[in-house]
C-alpha cells in the first residue's frame, strides 16, 4: 500500500511493510510482544426451534485480565452470530470482514444471508492464511433450510455438529454438553445447558472467566442476552470511595478555552439505511 | 527483552461526569538508560479527542504521523471532525493492517463524543479494541496501572477530582515500574475546556 512519498488509505489486505524491521529486531534478542488473547469459553448448541451461542466475559493478555466484560459474540447478519476464540484482533476483524461481505452479498441477491455462506467466506479465509490468522469460531444462524451450527479452526477445517464448543474452555464446556444435550430441547432447557456449559468454563478454565453472554436465534427473531448470568460480582468496592492525604504537586497547568460546538441543521433526506 | 520494554511508557485514561482525562509518564530510555525527560506520548486528534500511544517510541510518533494525515484527509473530505468511536475504528484498522509485521504500540483512545458523551478504548498493538466504561491504561507501567485504577476509581467524578485520581493512580504505578516515570503529562477535557497539567515526579 506504500504509494511514492505518502501512504494513502488502505484498499485492503494485509501491508508487510514493517516484517523486515520487526525481524531485524527479533534477531537482535528483542522479544515480540503478546497479543490480546480471548483464553475464552464459547458454546453452541441446536434446539427445537433454533440455535443458542453463548459465551464468557474475558480477554486476558498472557497472565493479566485485560478486560472483565467484553463481547465475544460477534454480529454477522440479521439471522447469524458468531462466537470468537483466539487472538481478540483476529476474531474481531475476520467477523467484520465476513459480516460486510454478507451484507453486500444481501443487497445483490435480495435474500437472507445463509448460514452455510458465512462459513464459506470464513473458511475460505483462514485457510488462505494457513493458521496464522488464529480464529477459532463457533458459527450459528437460522436460515431459510433451518437451524445451522457450525465450528470453524484456526486452519480454515469446519464441523457440522448439534452441539459444540471452542477455546481453552471447551473441555470443560463439553463434559457439560455431553452429559446433558439431547435432541429436541425448548428453548428454556437449550439456555440453562449453555449457561451451565459456560459457568463451567469460567469456573474451571483460568483463561474464561465473568459473565455469561447468550444469544438465542430463532427463525425471524433473535435475542442477544448480554450478561444473562453475573456469577462473579465486584464484592471489594468501598462505599466511601478513596480519598488523597497528599494532592500531586503540580508544575504547570495550561488552559486552552474550547469553541462550543456548532450546531448541525440537517437539511434534505437523510441516507437510507436498511 | 520485549520491545514494549525498550524505551518504556505508562498511559491511562479514565472516564468522569461529562469529562475524561488522560495521562502519561513523560520518560524516554534506551532499556535502563533515560535519554530525554519531557516525551510527548499523549496527542491532540482535535479539539475533544486525543490519543496516547505507549510502547516503541519511534512507533508511536510514525503512527501519530499517519493517524494525523488520516484524520485531516477525513476532515477534508466530510467537513467534520471524527467521532471518537469512528477514530478508534480508523487506529486498529492501521493496526490489524499491519497484523504479521506491527507497530510497536498500545494506543489508548480518549475523547468527548456527541452531547460530550465520554469515550475512552484501548488496543493490542494488532488493534484488538477493548471497549472499557471506567478506565483502560497501557505501558510497562501497565500491571501497577491495573491495580492502581481499580481501587481509586469511582464513577462520575468531576473535573477536579478525576485529575487528583488519575495522577495519583499514575504516579503510585510509574514508581514501581523502573522503565517509565519522571513525573507526568495529565490532560482533563471537558465540554469547555482543556487542561494540560504537567507533574512533578521522583526522579530516579
Amino acid at each position: 500500500m506504500t504509494n511514492g512519498a505518502f501512504e494513502v488509505p488502505a484498499k485492503g489486505g494485509f501491508s508487510f511493510d514493517n516484517c523486515k524491521r520487526n525481524e531485524m529486531l527479533l534477531n537482535k534478542g528483542l522479544k515480540a510482544p503478546g497479543f490480546l488473547k480471548t483464553g475464552t469459553t464459547i458454546v453452541g448448541l441446536v434446539y427445537q426451534d433454533g440455535v443458542i451461542l453463548g459465551a464468557d466475559t474475558r480477554a486476558t493478555e498472557g497472565p493479566i485480565v485485560a478486560d472483565k466484560n467484553c463481547e465475544k459474540i460477534h454480529y454477522m447478519a440479521p439471522n447469524i452470530y458468531c462466537c470468537g476464540a483466539g487472538t481478540a484482533a483476529d476474531t474481531e476483524a475476520v467477523t467484520d470482514m465476513v459480516s460486510s461481505q454478507l451484507k453486500l452479498h444481501r443487497y445483490h441477491t435480495g435474500r437472507e444471508s445463509r448460514v452455510i455462506t458465512a462459513l464459506t467466506l470464513l473458511k475460505s479465509h483462514l485457510f488462505r492464511y494457513q493458521g496464522h490468522v488464529s480464529a477459532a469460531l463457533v458459527l450459528g444462524g437460522v436460515d431459510v433450510s433451518g437451524p445451522h451450527l457450525h465450528t470453524i479452526y484456526p486452519h480454515g477445517s469446519t464441523d457440522t455438529l448439534p452441539f459444540a464448543t471452542m477455546g481453552s474452555g471447551s473441555l470443560a464446556a463439553m463434559s457439560v454438553f455431553e452429559s446433558k444435550y439431547r435432541e429436541g430441547l425448548t428453548r428454556d432447557e437449550g439456555v440453562k445447558i449453555v449457561c451451565e456449559a459456560i459457568a463451567s468454563g469460567i469456573f474451571n478454565d483460568l483463561g474464561s472467566g465473568s459473565n455469561v453472554d447468550v444469544c438465542v436465534i430463532t427463525k425471524g427473531n433473535v435475542e442477544y442476552l448480554r450478561n444473562h448470568v453475573q456469577p462473579n460480582p465486584r464484592t471489594y468496592t468501598s462505599a466511601k470511595g478513596y480519598t488523597f492525604s497528599k494532592p500531586t504537586e503540580v508544575l504547570s497547568t495550561k488552559v486552552t478555552a474550547l469553541a462550543q460546538r456548532a450546531v448541525v441543521t440537517e437539511r434534505g433526506d437523510a441516507m437510507e439505511e436498511e | 527483552m520485549s520491545i514494549f520494554e525498550y524505551n518504556g511508557s505508562a498511559t491511562v485514561a479514565m472516564v468522569g461526569k461529562n469529562c475524561i482525562a488522560i495521562g502519561s509518564d513523560r520518560r524516554l530510555g534506551v532499556q535502563l538508560q533515560t535519554i530525554a525527560t519531557d516525551f510527548q506520548r499523549i496527542f491532540q486528534i482535535h479539539d475533544r479527542l486525543f490519543i496516547g500511544l505507549s510502547g516503541l517510541g519511534s512507533d508511536a510518533q510514525t503512527l501519530y504521523q499517519r493517524l494525523v494525515f488520516r484524520h485531516k484527509l477525513y476532515q477534508l473530505r466530510e467537513e467534520r471532525d471524527m467521532k471518537p468511536e469512528t477514530f478508534a475504528n480508523l487506529v486498529s484498522a492501521i493496526l490489524y493492517e499491519k497484523r504479521f509485521g506491527p507497530y510497536f504500540c498500545q494506543p489508548v483512545i480518549a475523547g468527548l463524543g456527541d452531547d460530550n458523551k465520554p469515550f475512552i478504548c484501548t488496543m493490542d498493538s494488532i488493534g484488538a479494541k477493548e471497549l472499557a466504561k471506567d478506565f483502560v491504561v497501557a505501558g510497562t507501567a501497565s500491571e501497577s496501572l491495573y491495580g492502581a485504577c481499580e481501587s481509586m476509581y469511582k464513577p462520575d467524578m468531576e473535573p477536579e477530582e478525576l485529575f487528583e485520581t488519575v495522577s495519583q493512580a499514575l504516579q503510585a504505578s510509574v514508581d514501581r515500574d523502573c522503565l517509565s516515570g519522571w513525573g507526568g503529562h495529565v490532560y482533563i477535557v471537558t465540554p469547555t475546556e482543556i487542561k494540560e497539567h504537567i507533574l512533578k515526579g521522583r526522579m530516579d
